[in-house]
């Protein structure tokens, strides 16, 4: 399934499986038709996304507070970037979580993903059980109610001190609390497992069966056979989550504030992109800040498609 | 083919074996899961100073007290207008978005025009961008068109098509209807509108409903755009005044707050438990995450 969402990224094959287009441009009527259909997209395209794109660039270079005319100010805003300890931290907060999140959360999709692949009752009933926390994951409900399990003397305290660990909760702990969300992140691991799950499926049962032949074990027919198999899906769900999680902000903003409590160890990217232009509407700065994130995400993807070429494999009718 | 050398009876008492230790993992696993959210519908019925520690997931003196407070809400403000607020946001968003994706996802799909092809690119390149490069300068046209705590700023994206991945499941969606139809449909004299409106429009239902369904829950759990835009209370959606009860509070009710949490859920966990088949089916076939 994804492999039909990376073809049809292209545009579609002029005329594939439809006979040659009638001479007249008859096809669909007259030609003005589509920018009709389209006119309410491109409306927001130019008003909602090109043109604050275009605004927020410009804006990146001025001094600008939202109630006087902005002011140029050359590359000011990105230079003192550098020496704002805060941007640096919320740089490391971010990073961090994008490394520790992801792996994680793809991990465990993927492992669950194989753990219903089988044939078994209530398939159906799991699959959708473990997809829930998905949908609400985001919330600001679940958020709190994170933050109650991880409190002092809360539920997750109490189990760790029950084997003997005492971590006096992990919400006003600077060396936890980055891993509560990235726990958080974690139990939401059904979106990317139902996509797994697809992918598994598409799987020939005829390779593992050949691989079991040649003696393979388990171990072996993953890493040979299953891996090389799903890898299109494997890298559309990194993709995909590796850019979401650059821009986790709910959940963040909720647990730890927007001074990222305790001591900085929340202060994601973007909430101190929201500080800065909501809080102190040093909205130039914020501009700057938002064009680092958009390059910061465009490296790590160009970064992602790259090494992709030596790990994805598109089963050979495709390219 | 299983090996032939295996005798049948061991191999079907393997297999029920496997089949007890699966569904034992299973459900192992999903209690794990499940267990915040066990906790909190428990939490909500418990006396609000003895929740924060407590493990039991069946509350000893349940009690309604928290949904009482919860129902007052906050500033003077009813629950019931916040629940409002975010229904009302919700609603709009959907209407908004199924009619425009829809709209734009038959132009791509089924309509022939020039520059058709880099629109599309442009369409599907907007799926990786981030919505935070582009809200500051967002909010300066809407302050300076003076729209600011409005629900215009929520909800203009949602009638102008902003959200690509419901564009590109339409266009996914449409080009699989078979030509065949609009075919005839131009025959009997149906120009572009009337191929949309009679023949695409009822055949693409499944997308438009999977369109609604993820609209409204996305919109409804939205936090980031009402706390942007939003400044009065009594505009706030549910998330919002979540947020602002915590800050009112700061965390002393904490049974009142879990009831609200419950509220805020429940249209969601409805949503989920009655479309569950076609959330979960849509996510695989269309790459739409939760």
């Amino acid at each position: 399934m994804t492999s039909s969402t990376v073809d049809s990224a292209r545009p579609a094959a002029a005329g594939r499986r439809r006979p040659a287009t009638p001479p007249s441009g008859r096809r669909n009527g007259d030609p003005m038709a589509g920018y009709l259909f389209l006119s309410p997209w491109i409306v927001g395209m130019l008003l909602l996304t090109v043109g604050p794109m275009a605004a927020s660039l410009y804006l990146s270079f001025t001094d600008y507070n939202l109630f006087t005319t902005p002011e140029w100010v050359g590359l000011d805003n990105y230079r003192r970037l550098v020496d704002d300890d805060r941007w640096l931290q919320s740089v490391r907060v971010t990073a961090g979580y994008v490394l520790l999140a992801v792996p994680l959360k793809l991990a465990a999709a993927l492992a669950v993903a194989m753990l219903l692949n089988q044939r078994r009752r209530g398939q159906g009933f799991y699959r959708a059980a473990f997809y829930g926390p998905s949908l609400i994951g985001a919330s600001v409900s679940v958020a709190i109610v994170w933050k109650a399990l991880f409190s002092d003397d809360a539920v997750v305290d109490r189990l760790l001190s029950w084997v003997g660990l005492d971590s006096g909760g992990w919400v006003g702990n600077p060396d936890f609390s980055l891993l509560m969300l990235v726990l958080l992140a974690a139990w939401q691991f059904g979106a990317p497992m139902v996509i797994f799950l697809a992918g598994l499926k598409q799987v020939p049962a005829e390779l593992y069966e050949a691989a079991e032949v040649d003696g393979a074990g388990r171990g072996r027919r993953f890493w040979s056979v299953t891996l090389p198999m799903i890898s299109p899906v494997l890298f559309f769900n990194l993709l995909l989550e590796t850019i979401n999680s650059f821009q986790i902000f709910t959940s963040a903003y909720v647990i730890g504030g927007r001074n990222g409590s305790p001591a900085g160890s929340t202060l994601f990217y973007t909430v101190y992109l929201y500080d800065r232009g909501f809080t102190d509407f040093r909205m130039g700065y914020a501009s700057a800040m938002a064009w680092m994130l958009l390059l910061g995400v465009g490296l790590v993807t160009a970064m992602l498609f790259r090494t992709a070429r030596g790990w994805v494999h598109y089963s050979g009718d495709n390219r | 083919m299983t090996p032939a050398s295996r005798t049948a009876g061991a191999a079907t008492r393997r297999r029920r074996l496997g089949s007890v230790g699966w569904h034992l993992a299973a459900v192992a696993l999903l209690a794990v899961i499940l267990y915040p959210v066990v906790w909190v519908v428990s939490a909500s019925f418990k006396p609000s100073g003895s929740i924060v520690g407590s493990l039991e997931l069946f509350p000893q003196e349940p009690t309604l007290g928290n949904y009482q407070r919860a129902a007052e809400g906050m500033a003077g403000i009813s629950v019931l207008r916040f629940f409002w607020n975010s229904a009302v946001l919700a609603v709009l968003a959907v209407v908004g978005t199924v009619a425009s994706s829809a709209l734009a996802g038959y132009a791509f799909a089924r309509l022939r025009f020039r520059g058709r092809t880099v629109l599309f690119v442009l369409m599907i390149s907007t799926l990786l961008l981030p919505f935070h490069v582009l809200i500051v300068p967002q909010y300066a046209v809407f302050q300076n068109l003076g729209l600011v705590d409005t629900y215009v700023p929520l909800l203009a994206g949602k009638f102008l098509a902003a959200e690509a991945f419901f564009v590109f499941l339409m266009v996914q969606f449409m080009r699989g209807i078979p030509h065949e139809l609009d075919e005839s449909a131009r025959i009997d004299g149906a120009g572009p509108w009337g191929i949309f409106w009679h023949v695409v429009l009822p055949l693409s239902r499944p997308a438009m409903v999977t369109t609604a369904i993820f609209t409204f829950i996305w919109t409804w759990n939205d936090f980031l755009a009402p706390l942007i835009y939003l400044s009065t209370p009594d505009k706030y959606p549910l998330p919002l005044a979540l947020q602002l009860y915590i800050d009112q509070t700061t965390l002393s009710d904490y049974g009142a707050l879990m009831a609200m949490s419950m509220l805020a859920l429940l249209p969601v966990i409805g949503f989920f438990l009655f479309f569950q088949r076609l959330l979960v089916d849509g996510v695989a076939t269309s790459g739409l995450k939760g």
